[in-house]
């Protein structure tokens, strides 16, 4: 972000994405454009890589989701940069359902393919890949290992510990996130597979998450999602063409450093739920908890789904009461979870939750105290322990050939 | 070891298979050799060839998915191509030596498919090749020699050891015994007979298969704490190995299966040694790991001058990547050998394990760099 002709152009250009994107705009490009329900078949549309923002926070939310975390593991800015400029390129070929170099049968046969190879053949299937960059890019340890620690933003802080944490450290942190939404799975590992390989020798692995059945809308248009306790998920969330909440609430703006205005935060977490308690609950009780009912997701004093939440009316350890902004000073965070399945823990329950992404532009003013009241006093926490955290700093989106992700932090 | 992929690393690893490639389109270039398929048909338009790099452009009117090989009359696979479409035309290149071979169609993948001899005769057409990659393949061979001496003259006293029925000896003499033979392994696989009698794993074993080799001996010292029963084992594992001295001196080595020899050496270490499966019982892995990486650095070293030549920046990445993965072994080290790994933690096993990853993936164009 340099001048503001240039803010006043990019801005446009977002906006101008996550309206087409939300199916309410015009022009060619809305044609590709998701619209409505994705279960409508698979078009293979492609999202917009380019714009003010990254795509794959207030875009459509996809069925799908592979996310990792990386330690970087050189220790070379440079080499950092170049890596990050290699992952852009080979990002937005990706995402346009394109393999990445020179795919997978290479002209030498003896060279082993650029592009790994399962992808070939299926849609873009809307494909969105979202960077973000966590504290210990800035410094680990005290060392500031790649000269950024006095650009570290005040809002990226270590989270502090909530009641309910079990955290487990080789599912939290890491240096850099990527996030993969994709209607496709093998599309989603893909995209992440191959980030790794071009990563190797400066990034490594560090823990990763499949999600699938997303627990969150940002198209308030198509059907309410719902999670593995069984209930819609996302009513109210924030909406991909509500530039005015996303402005309010998710974009950083000039309370931000320069670098990160026009990006976010993301913050994720691995909420391990304890489902076969849950579905020995009662009706009644599961509704308590949650504030709505089961079938249409109505608020417990309403009929409809979107009937207003009116806190006072419900329970007051009710989720969505103690959830909802006006209990939160008026907080809301955008959402796009999902849910995970990873088998068994071997005493025979399923090892299986809500893979909670959520963006907001101020995490220890929006989240932080959002999940605090909640770990504290929300009847539904005795079902959720959580088990993996992160947080991280979304940097803007790319403009243009020459640009990259994070140029604005490392040029 | 490798005993459970011999059939694919055989072509691969050493029979110089220069371009085991497959073009769908592009114009037919001159020399091609048309082979007609299909169910029950293979013709083949030339079965007397000159050494060197020959493409085939197959073309198949078969009903089903077919596959076309060369191989040798031992039913050794010097190069495949699968997955033929009906009705489609590919085409596949491959680097022959002079000598006898088998063109096979395979409709449906199944079986020993229709075989036509091949007569590959020596001169002529091989491709001029960059003296400095003559140098390295000679300089290779002799070590790959030594190598196998190393081996077979430290397992003689592995094995004095074992029938004297000295437990601390023989589990002292167990891990330098295979060192020579871990930093060429990819070579010695080649002789598919070989690697499976002398270096299979106990979780390999097929059912009624009769365990031989070096990790019998390993379970008996370190599991069972005795050389009983072992002196024939020991005896075998000895005579299979002068099989391999026998027959060492014959492999065809190209600067191609150089390459690719040094990064399955890096696959063997990223497999099995970095999760310890390879010595289950003495959990001398480090010292395999060692061998592994120092052997495929002895390929790239030579290979070295050429990349250098040709992707400098390749060269430099795979000096750094090599100093790394040997550097951060020295930490364990004790001794004339390494820690035991069931006390290398996980955390620590997941640094050594990104080292390796990082500098496999570059090594995996040493190959492709050198044939070029």
């Amino acid at each position: 972000m340099t001048g503001s002709s240039s803010f006043g152009r990019r801005h446009l250009l977002g906006a101008a994405g996550v309206g087409l994107l939300a199916g309410a705009g015009g022009g060619a490009g809305a044609v590709r454009a998701a619209r409505g329900s994705p279960d409508t078949g698979h078009t293979s549309p492609v999202v917009p890589f380019r714009g003010a923002h990254q795509a794959g926070i207030a875009t459509p939310v996809q069925d799908r989701l592979h996310f990792a975390a990386f330690d970087v593991t050189t220790t070379s800015r440079t080499d950092l940069a170049d890596l990050l400029r290699e992952w852009t390129r080979a990002a937005e070929r990706m995402v346009a359902g394109r393999a990445v170099g020179a795919g997978a049968e290479p002209e030498l046969a003896v060279s082993p393919p650029d592009d790994t190879g399962e992808a070939v053949g299926l849609p873009a299937s809307r494909l969105t890949l979202t960077v973000g960059f966590g504290t210990t890019l800035f410094a680990k340890d005290g060392d500031d290992r790649f000269g950024l620690a006095k650009r570290r933003p005040d809002a990226l802080r270590e989270l502090p510990h909530f009641p309910g944490d079990d955290l487990d450290p080789d599912r939290s942190g890491g240096d850099i996130a990527v996030q993969a939404c994709a209607d496709d799975p093998q599309v989603a590992v893909h995209a992440i597979r191959n980030l790794a390989r071009i990563g190797f020798g400066r990034v490594a692995v560090r823990w990763s998450q499949l999600g699938f059945g997303k627990t969150s809308s940002t198209t308030p248009q198509s059907q309410t999602p719902r999670n593995l306790f069984g209930f819609k998920d996302g009513t109210n969330n924030i909406a991909g063409d509500d530039a005015k909440a996303l402005a309010r609430h998710v974009w950083v703006g000039r309370e931000g450093p320069a670098w990160l205005r026009g990006g976010s935060y993301l913050v994720a977490r691995r909420i391990r739920m304890h489902i076969e308690t849950w579905d020995r609950s009662a009706l009644t009780e599961q509704e308590q908890i949650v504030g709505r009912s089961k079938g249409v997701g109505a608020p417990l004093d309403g009929t409809a789904e979107r009937d207003p939440v009116r806190p006072a009316d419900l329970p007051p350890a009710a989720h969505v009461a103690l959830a909802h902004p006006s209990a939160n000073g008026g907080a809301r965070i955008l959402r796009r979870g999902y849910s995970f399945v990873d088998g068994a823990d071997g005493l025979g329950r399923l090892d299986a939750g809500l893979f909670f992404l959520a963006y907001d532009r101020d995490p220890p003013g929006q989240f932080v105290p959002l999940q605090a009241r909640l770990a504290r006093d929300d009847a539904m926490s005795e079902y959720l322990l959580h088990t993996g955290s992160g947080l991280y700093a979304v940097p803007p989106g790319v403009r243009d050939d020459g640009d990259y992700w994070g140029s604005s932090l490392f040029g | 070891m490798a005993a459970r992929r011999i059939s694919g690393g055989v072509g691969v690893a050493v029979l110089a298979v220069l371009l085991a490639g497959c073009g769908s389109g592009g114009a037919e270039a001159k020399d091609e050799i048309a082979v007609d398929t299909s169910d029950t048909t293979c013709k083949v338009a030339t079965t007397k060839l000159t050494a060197g790099v020959q493409t085939f452009r197959i073309k198949s009117s078969a009903s089903k998915i077919t596959e076309f090989e060369v191989l040798r009359p031992d039913g050794r696979i010097v190069s495949e191509r699968e997955n033929i479409g009906p009705g489609t035309t590919v085409t596949f290149t491959v680097d022959l030596t002079a000598g006898s071979y088998q063109a096979a169609c395979i409709p449906g993948m199944v079986g020993k498919g229709i075989r036509t001899p091949l007569t590959v005769a020596g001169g002529g057409k091989t491709q001029k090749r960059d003296p400095k990659l003559d140098k390295a393949v000679d300089a290779y061979r002799t070590y790959v020699n030594l190598q196998v001496d190393d081996s077979v003259a430290t397992t003689k006293k592995f094995v004095a050891a074992v029938k004297a029925g000295d437990v601390a000896k023989a589990k002292k003499l167990y891990a330098p015994s295979r060192y020579g033979w871990e930093s060429i392994e990819p070579v010695a696989e080649s002789f598919g007979d070989i690697d499976p009698k002398v270096d299979l794993r106990e979780a390999d074993l097929e059912d009624g298969q009769e365990w031989t080799g070096w990790h019998v001996i390993e379970k008996a010292l370190w599991k069972d704490g005795t050389t009983k029963g072992m002196s024939a084992v020991g005896d075998q594992l000895l005579a299979d190995l002068a099989t391999l001295k026998k027959k060492v001196g014959n492999v065809e080595i190209t600067p191609t299966s150089m390459g690719n020899g040094a990064k399955e050496l890096l696959d063997e270490v990223a497999t099995g040694k970095v999760t310890g499966e390879e010595e289950a019982f003495s959990h001398t892995d480090l010292v395999d790991f060692e061998a592994n990486v120092v052997g495929a650095k002895k390929a790239y070293t030579l290979l070295r001058p050429v990349v250098a030549d040709r992707d400098a920046k390749l060269a430099g990445t795979l000096d750094k990547e090599f100093a790394s993965v040997l550097g951060s072994l020295e930490k364990y080290r004790r001794g004339e050998g390494f820690v035991s790994y069931d006390t290398v933690g996980d955390a620590d096993r997941k640094v050594l394990s990104d080292k390796v990853n990082a500098l496999a993936e570059p090594l995996s164009k040493l190959a492709a760099t050198v044939a070029r």
